[in-house]
Parts: structure tokens; C-alpha cells; sequence
């Protein structure tokens, strides 16, 4: 591979990934707009209808409001960590977007362990919080770094169950592969209906993964004023709102994907196959994350002892469960996917080494 | 390229591993730890173990180190007051690093294998045809290493039983939420509806 | 994959029975709560029972399993069966005690099933992949139960100290281990054996050494000894009998099976390693337990002066040593716990007394016990014709037997070593039968007198009919030089 070749393929996919983030920050700005019209619509108020045609400028507005304010550092806080919070934070959360198929072939690294993958940077995103609460040097925001980090931690293992069923179905751990698993039967081949309590749970654990409400714990304006971000201002606190809105719509895109089949059309058939894939993939997204912001709207937050009884107590067994109820399912019903090729028998070789 | 990023991680891993020890804030410590793991993960990559890398992070990243972090930032660790038997420790520490130095280096400057181990027949390792390598572990893991798989199983349920038996404390007087009770509670015997007579109040009796 | 078919588990049958039985008990415990204790005390006994059947079952023919990680022979089995009895006489010992205490705990007896999977696992582990997870299988649950009286400062300090300096160990047995595989390309044993046929390598040594160390601090063996004297004197009484009793058993079959089936080639090299320790474990057994005044403590003492005559017959790595030492290990089982048997009883107006002191007089106010614990101590001494003489007998008979100057050499300090261990274990008798009386002590419970006289009867009997003990024990070594 000669040096200019490297040039390309590394020019390529940073190409990409600026098309992919454009895209992805512009789409965040409208689904903050609609989250608070949502909101608003729920609570009979208009909400924001001054910035532009109908207020839809509004988070373009905020945007170049933070950007413009001066970055207040607090004197005691430890100056490194607490500015290196929120880059990781956003950082991670965009990171996480590398592997997302929006249509056939529409990713910018179709890893074999796209699913590990992600879970592995969404675990990263807790020490951006859990830094950023540290670093503030102040009480409530460490507070609030220490709810969300448990919080975090403990709704992953759910998650993780739940991937663990969809994988068992799937065969593989390639995003592109388990979409297409679900290729069949249009609507009623995705896993929501087959795995709906898992569809359930991931739902349920992807609001308290991303301290959306009722799982704002973290947050909890009415207790820790604004929990890990008290201390921060612009373009900081900017970065901190970005991230956690970036890894809202993850959890949207990872829901679209394990259980609403992608980028497939709910009818196999004309006319709904001309449409190309990468519309039914943010539609559904979008779907998902009307779901996500009518939750905010109408369900009251849970306290910090519910919160752990539901995760630990109630998810992770009904997930252990339904992680051995679906493996034997498969194993009797004879519907395991199968792997490419029989194994081939151990050689058994001479150890070489030099 | 792949020996610019082998430079590259090993590099940070060596330094972020020697800052683990160095940082005078154990808080930077473990954050140093973490940047080693991140690291090392990114070395499993470039030897095509994926699965592991992932699980590297999965585990260690997302998991471990944040409990210790969690712990460190708690337990406000004075790391003046714990240096102050470090002069007086220095000598036989020193003596017992030395000697650890001294075997290292005759380990690496005689480094053979002997030869009797090359005839040893092992199991290839060599990564199979079309299979990814997540299924290569699997394929071993749950039929040759099943045993060690298991045993490590039980030793993780004593870990579990541990936590629990040391610190698990029932404590009396403390009022639980018992949520199946709440559940449980039929409107019918708990409550009662009355009409109340206006500038009557309510009759003794129920009252 | 044949390998992995139900029928060709039947060797590990014992050891699948227990860690079924013991999720089953986990579950009954977790539901029940503490209410369920005298349940799960009887199925531990149940299910103990069960494996040793089991053990008892599995035919003596040497075979290996999962893919030659775990081996069956007689060796093993003969050494399961006494990993067996001890746990099981170390619950039966604790069976009052607890409750006592105020620190009834359904956790206790599972515990010490989990511990005893694991001691189970390492007599049987074939490479060192299994060896270390048995190990830790057994260490980690040993770390708890010896902080499971956890308002007790000392009970809590000796779960913590035995878990840093355990876990330290373990890092060295680690270190150890990858030295090894590093230098041979493998980490089964009968692999290692086979490409050790030349000179050894320097980092082999190094390995070895590391290997050593970690073994020898689970076996209590000077200079790894320095947490047992506070492990035991901190942790309750019943587990302290636990300590000293099985574990030692299971670790001693492993150092044997690991040296001899792993090194067999390059004897001289561990020799010099386990003689040293041997030397050093006698001489600081004897000479620290004289100024001893807690009874535990004592004990602690003479458990690693036993280890270091044990580790003569590892020394010899024939095939005589390796009987010897099973014949101690088994000897050595009966007088220990006959011995903790008794120290559980010292119990006197309402609280645990353990110093020497308190033992005075014991002769007039407890005729029997006084005359059972006599007999420990003598036996303990190698007094003949107690069973403990026999079992130092067969060891030394067979440093001689060698007839290495080296070996001869450690027997004979091996002999001066039990005459200063004499001093302090027939001290102890002294007190008893001509100090002043002291007042008497309650009823022994039900469970420890069992355990007192079934050791007493060993202990006294054992010369009338040796001949089960040391046939068995010939046939089991012998299973390892195939």
C-alpha cells in the first residue's frame, strides 16, 4: 500500500465522518426543537415560536448563544479534568456513530463487533460525567456524577442482556448483518414482536443510560440544581447538552436497528421498497425518539432507590431469563443461525517460535 | 501503518502506565489507568483480536475502573500522609526491587525456549477460514476451556456471596419500600367513601 | 466435539454434585434467609456425603477429562476423601458455635462447600490453568469465612490480612506460571514434563521459585508463614480448624502433584527450594511456638512446623515420600481437629476463653477431655505409640531410605525439631494435670464431641490396624509414578 493510497482511504473517511456529522448535528437541532415542542404540546403550551418560522430556529439560536458566552472556569476546580470532560463526553458519543448502518452499506466502519463496539464507547461516555463532577470540585455536581455513574453502570448490564438476545438471533455481532437478519415478513419479522419484552427493557434502559426522565437522576434540577453540569457554562456546558443528545439519538439508532429492523421497509413490496433506506431508518429513529420525549413529558421521575430496584431487581432477571429462554428456543426449535462452515478438527502443529 | 499505530499505542500505554505511579493525584492515577486500558485494547486491535479489545473496554474501561474511580474520588486519599513511611521502607523496598531487576535481567539475557518445549504439539491457533474471531473463542471457550469457564463461574459467585455475607446489614427500624405490598393493596379495603353533610362533618363513628 | 458429552464427565462426578448442590443451596438460603441455617447445615453433611460416595465410586484407572485439565487416579481420590471429611468435621464443629456468637450465618456451610469445590479442583488440576482456579476457587471463600464474624475487630482483621498477603501470593504463583509457560510453550503438566528433558533454563528456575513461593504461602510454610499465627488467632474458632485442617490437605496434594507430575526431570532444582522451606518451616514451628500463650496461636505454630515435616516427604519426590506424606496429611487431620475439637469447648461463663492458662487444672474438672487433648499433644510430639508417630515415621523412614546426604540430613533435623516441639505440646499437658483447677467449662456441643471421638479413636487405635491407611495410601502414590 503505497503512502498516497493511505492518504486516500484516511481522505475518504474523514470525508465521511464530516458528512456524517453535518448531517447527524443538524438533524440533533431539529430533534431538540421537536422534544421541546413535544413537551410543550403535552403541558397545552406552544413552546418556542419566536426564532424563525415557527420558533424552528430556536436551537440555532441557543447554539450561537453558548458559543458567544464567556467559559466560566471556578477557581477551585481542577482546571485539566474539568475542561477535558465535556470534550470526551461529545467526543465519545460522536464516536459511537462510526459504526451505524443508516442504509446497506451506509457506515463508515462496518466492524464484525459493531454491537460491542458501541456498548463499549456508550460505557466510556460515564467518565465524562463522572470527571466533570469531580472536577467541579463542588458538591452537588459530584453528587450528581456519583448517581449517574451507578445509574450507568447498572442499566448497562440490562442492555447488555438485551444485546445478548438479539445477537443470539442474529448470529453475528456486524450491525449490517443483524439488520438483515431481520429481513422477513416486513414489520413482523423485526424483533420487537419476537423479543418484545426485550423491547421493552432496552427502551426502558436506554432512557435511564442516557439520564433522560423519569431517569434524570443525575440532573434532578428540583435536588442538584443541574447534578454534573452545575459549574459548567458555554461552550463547556455546550458540549456536555450536544453529547447527551448525541447519545439519545445512539440509543434511537441502536433501538432502530436491534428491533425495528434499520433501514428495511415495514412491507417488503412496492410501492414501499422504492423508497430508499436510509429515510425508513431515520423515520423510525424519529419514532423512537418521539417515544423517548412524550415519556419526558408525561411520567414523573423515580426516585434513587426505584431506580435501583427496577434495574437490578426487575430487568436483570427478567433479562437472564429471557436470555435462556430464548437460547433454548432456538436450540430446540432448530432456528439458531447457523455458522458458515463446520468446524474443522484442531491441527495439532509444532509450536513455532523463534 | 499498522507498526505507526503499534508506536503509537504501545508509547501512551508505557507512559500513561509509568503516570499511574507517578501522578501525585490518585484521582489522575486511575484516570492514567484507564488511558493504559484504552491503549492496550487498541493493541489487541491491531492483532486482529477485536472481540477481546472490546471486551477489554467493556469490562475494565466501562466497568472496574470506574468502581475504583468511584472509590478513590470517595475516599479522599491523603497521599502526603501515606508517603510518610516511604523513607523509612525505601531500603528493603529498594533491595527487593533490585533483586526483582537483577532476575529480570538474567530471564531476558538467557531468553531461550528450551528445546524440547518446540516439539510439544499445540493446538493451532491460526485464525480459521471465514470466521470472525468472536466465533474462533466461542468455538474453544465453551467445549475445550468449558472447565475453566465454569470454575472461574464459581469463583465469581463467591466473590458475589462475599460482598453480600461482609456487608449486606439488615438494619431494624429502617422503613422499606415494599413495592408487591403496595401493589397488593386493594382500594376496596383501604378506602372509604362518604358524603359529607354540609356543616355536619363527619359522624363520630367514622371519624 | 466428542470431548464434550456427558458421560465423559463421570470422573468430576464428585465435584459436579457439590457445586450443583450448592447453587440449589444458595437459592434455598437466599429465599429463607437465615431461617433456613439448620436446613443448609444438614444438606452441606448431605451433600458432602454425596460427593465422598461419588469420590468413592469413580474408578481408580488414571484418567483425564476435559481435555486433560483434570485427572482422576487414585491420588486423588485418596486426598478427595480426606478434603472431604475435613470440611465436613469443620461444619460439624462450628455447629453450635455460631449461633453462640450471635453471627448465624446460612452463608457459612456454603461457603465452605465452595472452598471445598475448589481444594477439590486443585488435587485434580493436571495443568496450571486449573491448578490456579482451584486455588483461588478455595482462597477467595477462605477470605471470607475467616471475616465472617464481621462486628469482631479481630475476625475482620484476619479476613483482610489473609486476603492482601493471599492475594499476593497469588500473584507470585501467577508469576510464577507464566514464567513456566513461558520457557516450555505449555501449561499442562504432563507437557511441561516432556519438554524439560534437557538442562532447565535459568527463567525456568526463576518460574519454579515463584511457583514455590505461592505454594508454600498456601501451605503455611516458613517464610510464607507470617499471616497464620493472626489468621488463626483472629478468626473464629471453627474456622481457624478449617485452616488448619483440609485446605493443608488439598494444598499439599497439589504441591505434590504439581512438583513430581510437572518437574519430575529436574528434581535437584525443587529439592534445594523444598528442603530450605522444610528446614526453616520446622525450626521457626518450634522454636516460635514456645512462647506462645494463645492456644491458636499455638496451634498455628505447630500447623507449620507439621508442614515443614510434611514437605520431607515432598523433598525425597519418591515414590515412598509421597505415601509418607499422605499418611501425615491424613494423621495430621485427625490430631488437628481432635485438638480444635476440644478449644471449641473451652467455653466458661458465657464467652470462648483460648489461652493456656485457662486449661489449668483441666484434669480434675474434665477427666476426658483432659485425657484426649493429652493424647493430641503426645501425638503431636510423635510420642509412640500414638498415631502421630507413625506418620513421622514413615516420612523420615523414607528421607533415609533415599539415602541422599542432604535428605538424611533434613530427617535428622526434622527429629531434633519434634523433641523442642515436645517441650511446648507436653506443656501443655503439664498445666492440665498438675496446675491449680480453674472452674470448669460447659458441655461440649454435640457436633464437636462427635468430631473428638472419631479423631480420639484415630489418634489412640491408629497402631492396632494401620494397615487400611498405609495400603491405601501406598496405592494412591504409586498412581502418580505410573
Amino acid at each position: 500500500m503505497s503512502f498516497t493510497d493511505i492518504l486516500w482511504t484516511v481522505g475518504i473517511a474523514a470525508l465521511k465522518s464530516v458528512g456524517l456529522l453535518v448531517c447527524l448535528l443538524v438533524y440533533i437541532a431539529f430533534a431538540l426543537y421537536a422534544d421541546r415542542k413535544v413537551w410543550a404540546a403535552v403541558q397545552m403550551r406552544r413552546g418556542p415560536n419566536v426564532v424563525g418560522p415557527w420558533g424552528l430556529l430556536q436551537s440555532f439560536a441557543d447554539l450561537t448563544k453558548f458559543f458567544f458566552k464567556e467559559p466560566i472556569i471556578p477557581a477551585s476546580a481542577n482546571k485539566g479534568v474539568f475542561l477535558l470532560a465535556p470534550f470526551i463526553f461529545a467526543t465519545l458519543s460522536l464516536a459511537a456513530w462510526a459504526v451505524i448502518p443508516l442504509a446497506e452499506g451506509w457506515a463508515i466502519a462496518d466492524l464484525n463487533v459493531g454491537v460491542l463496539y458501541i456498548f463499549a464507547i456508550s460505557s466510556l461516555g460515564i467518565y465524562g460525567v463522572i470527571m466533570g463532577g469531580w472536577a467541579s470540585n463542588s458538591k452537588y455536581p459530584f453528587l450528581g456524577a456519583l448517581r449517574s455513574t451507578a445509574q450507568m453502570v447498572s442499566y448497562e448490564v440490562s442492555i447488555g442482556f438485551v444485546i445478548v438476545t438479539v445477537l443470539m438471533c442474529a448470529g453475528s455481532l456486524n450491525l449490517t448483518k443483524i439488520v438483515e437478519s431481520q429481513n422477513q415478513y416486513g414489520i413482523f419479522g423485526w424483533y420487537w414482536l419476537w423479543l418484545f419484552p426485550m423491547f421493552v427493557v432496552f427502551f426502558i434502559s436506554a432512557l435511564a443510560e442516557t439520564n433522560r426522565p423519569p431517569f434524570d437522576l443525575p440532573e434532578a434540577e428540583s435536588e442538584l440544581v443541574a447534578g454534573y453540569m452545575v459549574e459548567y457554562s458555554s461552550t463547556p456546558f455546550l458540549l456536555f447538552m450536544l453529547g447527551e443528545y448525541v447519545a439519545i439519538m445512539l440509543m434511537c439508532a441502536m433501538g432502530t436497528i436491534l428491533f425495528l429492523g434499520g433501514w428495511l421497509p415495514p412491507v417488503p413490496y412496492a410501492p414501499f421498497t422504492w423508497v430508499p433506506g436510509v429515510v425508513w431508518f431515520v423515520l423510525k429513529a424519529s419514532l423512537f425518539f418521539f417515544m423517548i420525549s412524550m415519556v419526558k413529558a408525561f411520567v414523573p421521575r423515580y426516585r434513587y432507590d426505584q431506580l435501583m430496584r427496577l434495574g437490578w431487581k426487575v430487568f436483570l432477571p427478567i433479562s437472564l431469563v429471557m436470555v435462556i429462554l430464548v437460547a433454548t428456543v432456538l436450540k430446540v426449535t432448530d432456528l439458531a443461525p447457523k455458522s458458515p462452515e463446520p468446524p474443522p478438527a484442531p491441527v495439532a502443529t509444532k509450536a513455532v517460535i523463534q | 501503518m499498522t507498526a505507526l499505530f503499534f508506536y503509537l499505542f504501545s508509547t501512551v500505554a508505557v507512559a500513561s502506565a509509568f503516570m499511574v505511579i507517578a501522578a501525585r493525584n490518585p484521582v489522575h492515577s486511575v484516570l492514567y489507568l484507564i488511558l493504559a486500558f484504552v491503549n492496550a485494547a487498541g493493541l489487541f486491535i491491531l492483532l486482529g483480536a477485536e472481540f477481546l479489545a472490546m471486551l477489554l473496554v467493556v469490562v475494565y474501561v466501562g466497568a472496574v475502573a470506574v468502581l475504583f474511580l468511584f472509590v478513590v474520588m470517595m475516599l479522599d486519599v491523603d497521599f502526603a500522609e501515606l508517603r510518610q513511611g516511604f523513607l523509612q521502607y525505601l531500603p528493603i523496598g529498594g533491595l527487593i526491587g533490585l533483586i526483582f531487576l537483577v532476575e529480570l535481567v538474567l530471564v531476558v539475557s538467557t531468553w531461550s525456549i528450551s528445546p524440547d518445549a518446540l516439539q510439544v504439539p499445540l493446538a493451532s491457533n491460526a485464525p480459521l477460514e471465514g470466521i470472525t474471531n468472536t466465533e474462533a473463542i466461542g468455538r474453544v471457550l465453551y467445549t475445550r476451556y468449558a472447565y475453566f469457564f465454569q470454575a472461574a463461574g464459581l469463583i465469581l459467585l463467591v466473590a458475589m456471596i462475599g460482598a453480600i455475607v461482609l456487608t449486606l446489614r439488615e438494619r431494624a427500624g429502617v422503613k422499606r419500600q415494599d413495592i408487591s405490598a403496595q401493589n397488593a393493596r386493594d382500594p376496596k379495603e383501604v378506602l372509604t367513601l362518604h358524603d359529607v353533610p354540609s356543616r355536619k362533618g363527619l359522624p363520630e363513628s367514622v371519624s | 466435539m466428542n470431548t464434550f458429552m456427558a458421560s465423559s464427565f463421570g470422573p468430576a462426578l464428585p465435584e459436579i454434585i457439590l457445586a450443583i448442590g450448592v447453587l440449589v443451596l444458595v437459592l434455598v438460603g437466599a429465599f429463607m434467609g437465615n431461617r433456613s441455617n439448620w436446613i443448609i447445615g444438614t444438606a452441606s453433611f448431605a451433600l458432602l456425603a454425596a460427593a465422598l460416595l461419588a469420590v468413592g465410586l469413580t474408578p481408580p484407572t488414571r484418567t483425564t477429562i476435559f481435555a486433560g485439565s483434570f485427572i482422576s487416579d487414585d491420588f486423588a481420590r485418596y486426598m478427595k476423601a480426606l478434603v472431604l471429611l475435613g470440611s465436613a468435621a469443620a461444619i460439624a464443629l462450628s455447629s453450635d458455635f455460631m449461633e453462640r456468637e450471635g453471627f448465624a450465618r446460612f452463608e457459612y456451610p456454603i461457603l465452605i462447600l465452595l472452598s471445598t469445590i475448589g481444594m477439590m479442583m486443585m488435587i485434580s488440576a493436571n495443568d496450571l490453568i486449573a491448578l490456579y482456579l482451584g486455588l483461588e476457587l478455595q482462597s477467595l471463600a477462605a477470605y471470607v469465612i475467616a471475616a465472617i464474624h464481621r462486628d469482631n475487630v479481630r475476625s475482620s482483621e484476619a479476613g483482610l490480612k489473609y486476603f492482601v498477603l493471599g492475594a499476593l501470593s497469588s500473584g507470585m504463583l501467577l508469576y510464577g506460571a507464566s514464567l513456566v509457560y513461558g520457557f516450555t510453550g505449555t501449561v499442562s503438566f504432563p507437557g511441561i514434563a516432556s519438554s524439560l528433558q534437557g538442562e532447565a533454563s535459568i527463567g525456568l528456575i526463576l518460574g519454579l521459585v515463584f511457583l514455590s513461593a505461592g505454594v508454600a504461602f498456601k501451605l503455611a510454610a516458613a517464610p510464607f508463614h507470617m499471616w497464620t499465627p493472626d489468621v488463626y488467632e483472629g478468626a473464629p474458632t471453627p474456622v481457624t480448624a478449617f485452616f488448619a485442617s483440609a485446605p493443608k490437605a488439598a494444598a499439599m496434594a497439589m504441591a505434590v502433584r504439581l512438583f513430581i507430575g510437572g518437574f519430575p526431570s529436574i528434581t535437584e532444582s525443587w529439592q534445594q527450594i523444598i528442603v530450605f522451606v522444610s528446614i526453616l518451616s520446622m525450626v521457626i514451628g518450634a522454636f516460635a511456638a514456645i512462647g506462645q500463650t494463645n492456644v491458636k496461636r499455638l496451634m498455628a505454630y505447630s500447623s507449620i512446623g507439621n508442614v515443614g515435616y510434611a514437605l520431607i516427604g515432598l523433598a525425597t519426590g519418591t515414590q515412598a515420600g509421597v505415601q509418607g506424606i499422605i499418611i501425615y496429611m491424613a494423621i495430621y487431620l485427625a490430631m488437628t481437629l481432635g485438638t480444635f475439637a476440644l478449644i471449641i469447648g473451652m467455653r466458661r461463663g458465657n464467652q470462648y476463653v483460648e489461652t493456656i492458662a485457662d486449661l489449668s487444672g483441666a484434669a480434675q474438672t474434665h477427666p476426658w477431655r483432659a485425657f484426649c487433648l493429652a493424647m493430641m499433644m503426645f501425638s503431636l510430639a510423635g510420642i509412640p505409640p500414638l498415631a502421630g508417630f507413625f506418620s513421622k515415621f514413615y516420612i523420615f523412614a523414607a528421607a533415609i531410605q533415599t539415602g541422599q546426604m542432604m535428605l538424611v540430613v533434613l530427617a535428622v533435623i526434622g527429629v531434633l525439631t519434634s523433641v523442642v516441639g515436645a517441650f511446648y505440646y507436653i506443656r501443655v499437658v503439664k498445666i492440665m494435670y498438675f496446675d491449680e483447677p480453674k472452674p470448669g467449662f460447659e458441655k461440649l456441643p454435640d457436633g464437636a464431641q462427635a468430631v473428638l471421638i472419631a479423631c480420639s479413636v484415630v489418634v489412640v487405635f491408629f497402631w492396632l490396624i494401620p494397615s487400611p491407611l498405609v495400603d491405601s495410601a501406598a496405592h494412591a502414590a504409586r498412581s502418580l509414578f505410573h
